[in-house]
């Protein structure tokens, strides 16, 4: 069956599966667009940046574990792609990227938007391709999504000169991909398994540390089978939350910088941690020497070059979370720890670094919680980067699985809008809020007018505190309150909001949080608020960079009268 | 084995380590390999690549200083790049490795080129080429041959050397590193 290169291209899209493509045109691309509407399968999704083509098949494919599929045109258009595709690479998530390049015979002739887009993408994708015959594009696609999806998941792109697109070639698409290099390694080694129940067994106090890697398995039930039989307490790391149900007695919530001092207490205290699906990365350990002191270390990883990177290991368990995990049950007794649960339990009664001050201000603290109780923890949370991320993975407290999208690795600003448009579309019966800084906001606000243009019902809550507030903060601590280039105008937020069509709110005062929030959420359709929230709030508990548990900065600060809402309301 | 700092990743015993990979034979393979050695910070001492007995399939050979878990992490690494097919550490192997040295030296009259010779011969290496006052030496053997061979030569004055990295394999009739048999077909369902 003979097909043009383009058509090759769609086929086998949809072949995979796919149903929505988020992108830009431009001439190196278009005999791929202008082929599209032989496909209506193929929903596309017209972004106003290419940066938020790659952010939206991210955000899209976190919420849906599916492949994410965005494609740009050659030079300005793929370039524009790499923050994209370097937050996926380092927060492991399924992505194909397509991208047109100029003709073959133009190739290395600096030729008009040609870019070598291979080379510039090269360490920020899990692999990448130039496809230089149209007969090698079926197979290419194929290996491309077996290889996005499969072992430690990640961004794949697909160069494609403009007259490979053109060209025809026999379109068969193949059923399986022969790749010699790339074998994941998905059971656990038995025997490493039952060193690490043995290990479990003898602990007396074990805790996990659970990371993106349950999520992207989708090994809910088996976490929670391992924590609730060997009685362990589960903490999230920021790319785990919502892996592991935060009402659930047995969970300690974030770890790290900005986690809470009870989880990283328990983990100064634990004689066991058991990692799962993380890579104790640097804002998670702190100073290495003074991780978990006494510890033995369980960990569990899709990825080989994870095991001993940072922190030396016990016992290594390489493959998928899932089947490791199941496996591990099986050889787990049920185990009671009640010594140590009621400890923890005490810690965190003592340091309760979930409660929000009691004030009349608009705390963004507070502005979180609100939406939590809003929407009674049922909704999907997309945030930017900076204070308002930690705030809504400190104070909302997830129970459904995958409903906390955020930039980890990267920290990619102006990440928040268009995530919150790919997690949307991938789960539109969801509700979706996308927790803004006014910073991010503005990286990527001129998608607005993709989501007017396609009613995407989005509501935005903008942390405006009139400043790149994590930045503020660091200032404010190590660098004498010297506010250098920290505090910016803003536009009007709600006439911005206007101008787009889309309806907007103003919140100054306390009394008007929740309100409007209900206001927001009787609304069909996209809103925006501006939270004109209290400018100079810090985010506590703190280790700073490079230090540890014993050097925590803790607030609130005691003898403030605190809110607890979680435990009245849960 | 678990008090304080027991979890630090790298202990400093710094090494030489021969690390060899057989990659696909695909545009851009070197690229890969470099990138990922740069980008992470990884020191090559020498590297070397050329044709292996499968088709379609070359093998590198890689000097690496580091310590040991530098080196696990540098192999562990190169695995995770798709086109590289296998990556075997040889420094705990018996191994043969070898280079290639040619050296161009300084000989004016009749009897330095007469020592000069005197000299390739003592070391079992070939002057391959004679010039009217410079003659070329090839010269093959580990590095410990060639700088010693090198001190002796320059001497005379070294007009310039051209060297490739080192190539090692296991001794003995060890089969050559290759994919396991089986591992290569990967079953890839629909999305
Ligand atoms: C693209 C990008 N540029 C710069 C940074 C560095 N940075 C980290 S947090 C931050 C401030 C974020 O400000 P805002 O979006 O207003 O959030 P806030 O911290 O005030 O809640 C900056 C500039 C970054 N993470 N990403
Ligand atoms: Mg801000």
């Amino acid at each position: 069956m003979k097909r043009t290169g383009a058509q090759i291209v769609c086929e086998s899209l949809q072949a995979e599966g796919v149903d929505i493509i988020f992108g830009i045109l431009g001439g190196a691309i278009l005999p791929l667009y202008q082929t599209l509407p032989q496909y209506p399968k193929l929903k596309h999704i017209l972004v106003r940046h290419e940066q938020c083509a790659a952010h939206a098949a991210d955000g899209y494919s976190r919420v849906t574990g599916k492949v994410g599929v965005c494609w740009a045109t050659s030079g300005p258009g793929a370039t524009n792609l790499v923050t994209g595709l370097a937050n996926a690479m380092m927060d492991s998530v399924p992505m194909v990227a397509i991208t047109g390049q100029v003709p073959r015979s133009a190739i290395g002739k600096d030729a008009f938007q040609e870019t070598d887009v291979t080379g510039v993408t090269l360490p920020v994708t899990k692999h990448n391709y130039l496809v230089m015959d149209a007969k090698d594009l079926a197979h290419t696609i194929k290996e491309a999504f077996y290889i996005a999806r499969s072992g430690r998941p990640g961004p794949v792109l697909i160069d494609i000169p403009k007259d490979v697109l053109q060209e025809e070639a026999d379109y068969v698409y193949p059923e399986s991909v022969t790749l010699p290099g790339y074998v994941p390694h998905l059971t656990g080694n038995p025997a490493q398994i039952k060193r690490a129940a043995k290990l479990i067994a003898e602990a007396h106090r074990p805790v996990i540390i659970a990371g993106h890697g349950v999520i992207i398995s989708r090994a809910y039930a088996e976490l929670k089978e391992l924590a609730e039989k060997a009685q362990i307490p589960v903490i999230t790391t920021l790319l785990g939350i919502s892996g592991f149900p935060e009402d659930h007695v047995l969970s300690l919530g974030m770890p790290g910088m900005h986690g809470m001092a009870y989880a990283n207490i328990a983990i100064d205290r634990s004689d066991l941690v058991i990692g799962i699906g993380m890579r104790f990365d640097d804002r998670v350990v702190g100073r290495v020497k003074d991780f978990a002191p006494r510890a033995k270390i369980i960990h569990i990883d899709i990825d080989p070059a994870e095991i001993d990177k940072n922190v030396k290991t016990t016992v290594p368990l390489v493959g998928d979370v899932k089947r490791v995990l199941s496996a591990l049950n099986k050889q787990l007794a049920p185990q009671n720890r009640l010594d140590w649960v009621r400890e923890v339990d005490q810690v965190k009664r003592e340091h309760p670094s979930h409660l929000i001050s009691d004030t009349n201000k608009v705390l963004p603290q507070y502005v979180v919680r609100q939406i939590w109780e809003a929407t009674k923890g049922d909704a999907i949370i997309v945030t930017g980067v900076g204070q308002h991320q930690m705030w809504a993975a400190q104070h909302f407290f997830y129970t459904k699985p995958a409903s906390f999208v955020t930039s980890g690795g990267l920290g990619t600003m102006g990440f928040e809008v268009p995530a919150a448009i790919g997690a949307k579309l991938g789960k539109p019966k969801e509700t979706v809020w996308a927790i803004c800084g006014d910073g991010g906001f503005q990286m990527t606000l001129q998608e607005l007018a993709t989501i007017a243009e396609h009613k995407i019902d989005i509501k935005f809550a903008i942390f405006n505190n009139g400043f790149h507030g994590m930045v503020r903060q660091w200032q404010e601590l190590f660098y004498n309150k010297d506010y250098v280039a920290t505090q910016f105008f803003n536009p009007d937020f709600v006439k911005l909001a206007d101008a787009y069509g889309i309806a907007g709110f103003r919140v100054t005062d306390k009394a008007g949080v929740r309100a409007t929030i209900d206001q927001a959420m009787a609304v069909r359709g996209p809103v925006l608020i501006d939270f004109v929230v209290e400018p100079e709030e810090n985010v506590y508990p703190m280790i700073p960079a490079g230090t540890s548990v014993g050097e925590m900065i803790e607030a609130p600060l005691p003898g403030l009268h605190l809110v607890d809402s979680k435990d009245a309301s849960t | 084995m678990t008090t304080n700092g027991a979890h630090q990743a790298h202990q400093h015993t710094a090494r030489q380590h021969t690390i060899t990979a057989l990659v696909m034979d695909h545009p851009g393979v070197l690229n890969r390999v470099a990138s990922m050695f740069r980008r992470r910070g990884f020191n090559i001492a020498s590297l070397a690549v050329g044709a292996s007995e499968i088709p379609g399939q070359s093998r590198m050979t890689f000097v690496v200083n580091g310590d040991d878990a530098t080196v696990e992490q540098v192999t562990k690494q190169l695995r995770k790049i798709i086109e590289v097919v296998k990556v075997t550490d040889l420094s705990q192997e018996d191994i043969v490795a070898r280079e290639l040295a040619l050296v161009k030296v300084k000989t004016p009259s009749a009897d330095s080129r007469a020592e000069v010779i005197q000299i390739v011969e003592l070391f079992r290496a070939k002057v391959i080429d004679v010039g009217a006052d410079t003659v070329t030496i090839e010269i093959t053997g580990d590095e410990n041959k060639i700088a010693s061979i090198m001190t002796l030569l320059k001497g005379f004055g070294v007009v310039e050397v051209m060297r490739t990295g080192r190539v090692a394999m296991s001794r003995g009739r060890k089969a050559p590193v290759r994919a396991a048999a089986g591992s290569a077909k990967a079953k890839a369902s629909k999305a």
